[in-house]
């Protein structure tokens, strides 16, 4: 069963009441486990690493981390650039630049490689990191649902997998250090082309330190039907996690990757920054899923940017859940004709986070259009925020572009707000702009408790409804894990 | 005819209130709004409840459902037991309804969860897919509802009609002991006012009672009330039958309030 039955059937209330079947189903066994994140994905594993950077960032680690991964010349001397780059910089000013403040640099260890090497058989995945996989539910997703799977723990991609079919018809999909090694002609041709290193203080460092993430290219007319997803997995103490992602899409060619990302509950804190480049050749189409769910000890600083040519489609659907602080913003270049963009975005802040998200569009190419929708949540003490460009290029005609953000408050202290910036060079363009702060009204809560709902299952089911448009874009099994999350996030007090 | 000196806790009676008085917050103080009102409801009896505009009725409602922007004083029972010290959706699992002027929507919720939740609160236990499906549909056939309906947000862009077909739906499904069906019939052209109608008869049984509010006649010609009560400035100012109900028509509400010797300010 898709999504779209719980939507379109008309007499049947069987699909919806099969999700609502799945949902309870999920949290019943979530009940068992504990209520909260801390059990869920907050535990941790001893660890056991083959090698882990001491604290601190300055060129002996930039230079370990490039010698313990054979890396060519070129890249071990743009990471020593990056290095300089990134102290030459500021903290960006876009943002909460206040919140990165608290960022300690030398008390983040910026490598870990666990043990073993990359297995692409689950059996031969070390016990302990196994474990804690199947724990999250990996390979079970990946036997109903996906094309292929990659898995990273701490540094290193730890399993990877790809349907064979795909792989015969030429799409490549590994972790990005194996692509610098077996592709490395189309690595150095994208890297660092579309979020340049000195693009920002973070881009810097992710081009210092990367290690990990994915790298995907689907040549031209391909069309991977299903989604190839990447789970990331912190595991150790001030642990700094940099992945770094390419996608190249050619023409005509379409994919759906996901993303999911957790890690355990320490009291200090922990880093993940990392850069997320996409190209979308002619007419070619790009959706990124991601669905974070990160303890509240980590800052989450990512920069996303797309490449969208004639004609394409580029989609970025985010999900942004836990957290310390959050700042990401993912952006699409429409550079060619008619190229569309779309970022579809929630953020849920709760007691002492700051989800600091929104989306910056370009039009660079006439008759280019986009459309950003942002959904944020804010419980007890928690603030999100929303900040958006949507920038019309000068000769950028006929552009077609529409911004919609809906915050929801639940409690008194909640925060919300907004930063839209439009930056228009053109006369001749659409742009549409709407923005809307509700309190979980008490009519609403009043209403449902008068059916009987008690006020935990009124709220949750109110923010639910709010969240809807979103995870309706979700393929289902993410959206039953996501409505599981925000089930968990709206537990306890409204503080 | 109620007998209001049966005691509220005896077996006949579904519903009972005794000195109920409602207040809201009105800047920094409080303003009156029901300034002392008993009702007997017993079981099997249909009770009317009118009187003029903003003259308390949906606020006497929806205190009685125990909602929270009121301060309420006095004693409510239902089947016998006290419930003025319960959460509204302890009320409603008790068997209380309360069926709204103003339905508010709730988007992203379907029609087909929100009830799913609702009846599985109601009975204490949840209910099986298929057997679900099957009593909404019937209830849907029955209210004269779109199946489709069941698959859109609740009362999200729904029309008046709409709204209020959807709530006595609810009341058939929900069962409750004792209903406040707050102008069900307002907004309805001729041929839902009937289907509504038929609903809360369909919904009323020797074991239930209701108490309807409403400005007009009309809707008592087809739900025949036992008891008629006529609200003003904070008080029943007068209890009878039908007969009531036609004099109201005729001549205003004026000559009660005259009666009742409620000053020219205060007879909203
Ligand atoms: N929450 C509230 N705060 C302030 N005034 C209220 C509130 N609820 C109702 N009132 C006032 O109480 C009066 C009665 O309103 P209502 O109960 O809606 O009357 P009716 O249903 O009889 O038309 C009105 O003057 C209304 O403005
Ligand atoms: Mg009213």
């Amino acid at each position: 069963m898709n999504r779209d039955d719980e939507m379109s059937g008309t007499a049947n209330a069987v699909a919806a009441n099969a999700v609502a079947d799945a949902r309870a189903a999920r949290s019943a066994e979530l009940t068992s486990l504990n209520d909260d994140y801390t059990a869920k994905y907050g535990f941790h594993d001893p660890e056991d690493y083959f090698l882990k950077a001491p604290k601190g960032l300055n060129h002996e680690v930039v230079e370990m981390i490039s010698r313990k991964k054979n890396e060519p010349d070129w890249m071990r001397a743009v990471r020593h650039a990056a290095l300089d780059t990134f102290r030459a910089k500021p903290m960006p000013r876009w943002g909460d630049t206040e919140g990165l403040n608290g960022i300690d640099f030398e008390n983040i260890h910026y490598y870990i490689k666990p043990q073993g090497e990359q297995a692409s058989d689950w059996n031969d995945v070390p016990e302990q990191i196994k474990k804690t996989f199947d724990r999250l539910g990996i390979p079970e997703a990946e036997r109903k649902f996906l094309a292929g799977v990659t898995a990273q723990y701490e540094s290193e991609v730890v399993y990877h997998s790809i349907r064979e079919d795909l792989t015969k018809l030429g799409v490549i999909f590994m972790d990005m250090d194996s692509a610098l090694r077996e592709h490395p002609e189309i690595v150095r041709k994208w890297f660092g082309k579309i979020i340049p290193t000195n693009d920002n203080k973070f881009s810097a460092l992710n081009t210092a330190v990367w290690s990990g993430g994915s790298f995907i290219y689907v040549p031209k007319g391909v069309k991977v039907d299903i989604p190839l997803q990447a789970y990331f997995r912190i595991n150790a103490e001030n642990m700094g996690q940099f992945e770094r992602t390419l996608i190249i899409a050619d023409e005509d060619s379409s994919v759906h990757y996901i993303e999911g990302c957790t890690a355990p509950t320490y009291s200090s804190d922990s880093l993940h920054s990392a850069v997320v480049e996409l190209v979308a050749m002619d007419r070619a189409h790009i959706r990124y899923t991601t669905i974070q769910n990160w303890s509240t000890n980590v800052y989450n600083l990512v920069t996303k940017r797309a490449h969208a040519h004639t004609d394409a489609v580029v989609e970025w659907v985010d999900g942004n859940l836990g957290s310390k602080l959050t700042m990401k913003y993912p952006a699409i270049v429409l550079l060619g004709e008619r190229a569309h963009g779309e970022v579809l975005s929630i953020a849920f802040a709760g007691n002492g986070q700051h989800q600091d998200a929104g989306a910056k569009m370009t039009h660079a190419a006439p008759n280019t259009t986009s459309r950003i929708v942002s959904k944020s949540i804010s419980k007890g003490k928690g603030r999100s925020s929303y900040r958006g460009l949507v920038k019309v290029n000068r000769g950028a005609h006929g552009c077609k572009t529409s911004v919609e953000c809906d915050a929801l408050l639940i409690g008194e202290h909640a925060v919300s707000d907004t930063y839209p910036t439009m930056d228009v060079a053109e006369s001749d363009v659409r742009v549409e702009h709407e923005a809307r702060v509700s309190k979980v009204g008490e009519e609403q809560l009043f209403y449902l408790q008068s059916r009987g709902l008690d006020p935990d299952k009124a709220r949750l089911m109110i923010v639910n409804g709010f969240i809807e448009p979103f995870v309706k874009e979700l393929p289902m099994e993410y959206a039953v894990e996501l409505n599981r999350l925000i089930e968990l996030e709206m537990e306890g007090s409204v503080g | 005819m109620s007998d209001q000196l049966l005691s509220p806790d005896h077996p006949s009676v579904v519903f009972a209130c005794r000195g109920v008085q409602v207040y809201v917050k009105d800047g920094d103080t409080e303003k009156q709004i029901v300034r002392g009102v008993d009702l007997t409801v017993r079981r099997g009896e249909k009770h009317a409840l009118m009187g003029p505009n903003g003259s308390g009725k949906s606020t006497l409602a929806a205190a009685l459902m125990g909602h929270p922007s009121y301060r309420v004083e006095g004693d409510i029972w239902l089947n016998g037991e006290r419930v003025d010290a319960l959460e509204p959706h302890m009320r409603a699992r008790r068997g209380m309804f309360l069926s709204f002027q103003y339905p508010v929507a709730v988007p992203g919720v379907t029609v087909a969860n929100f009830l799913r939740a609702s009846l599985a609160a109601r009975r204490g236990t949840e209910i099986p897919v298929r057997a679900f499906r099957q009593e909404l549909n019937a209830a849907f056939a029955t209210m004269s509802i779109d199946p489709s309906f069941i698959t859109r947000y609740l009362n999200d862009g729904f029309s008046g009609g709409e709204k209020k077909k959807l709530e006595i739906l609810q009341m058939l499904l929900l069962k409750p002991a004792f209903s406040l069906l707050d102008e069900t019939d307002s907004g309805l052209d001729i041929d839902a006012l009937k289907i509504v109608s038929d609903g809360i008869n369909l919904a009323s049984g020797p074991d239930n009672g209701l108490l309807l509010v409403t400005h007009y006649q009309r809707i008592l010609n087809h739900v025949q009330p036992d008891v008629v009560h006529v609200f003003m400035n904070g008080h029943l100012v007068r209890t009878g039958g039908m007969e009531l109900v036609t004099a109201l028509e005729e001549r205003g509400y004026d000559w009660l309030a005259e009666e009742a010797a409620i000053p020219e300010g205060s007879r909203a």
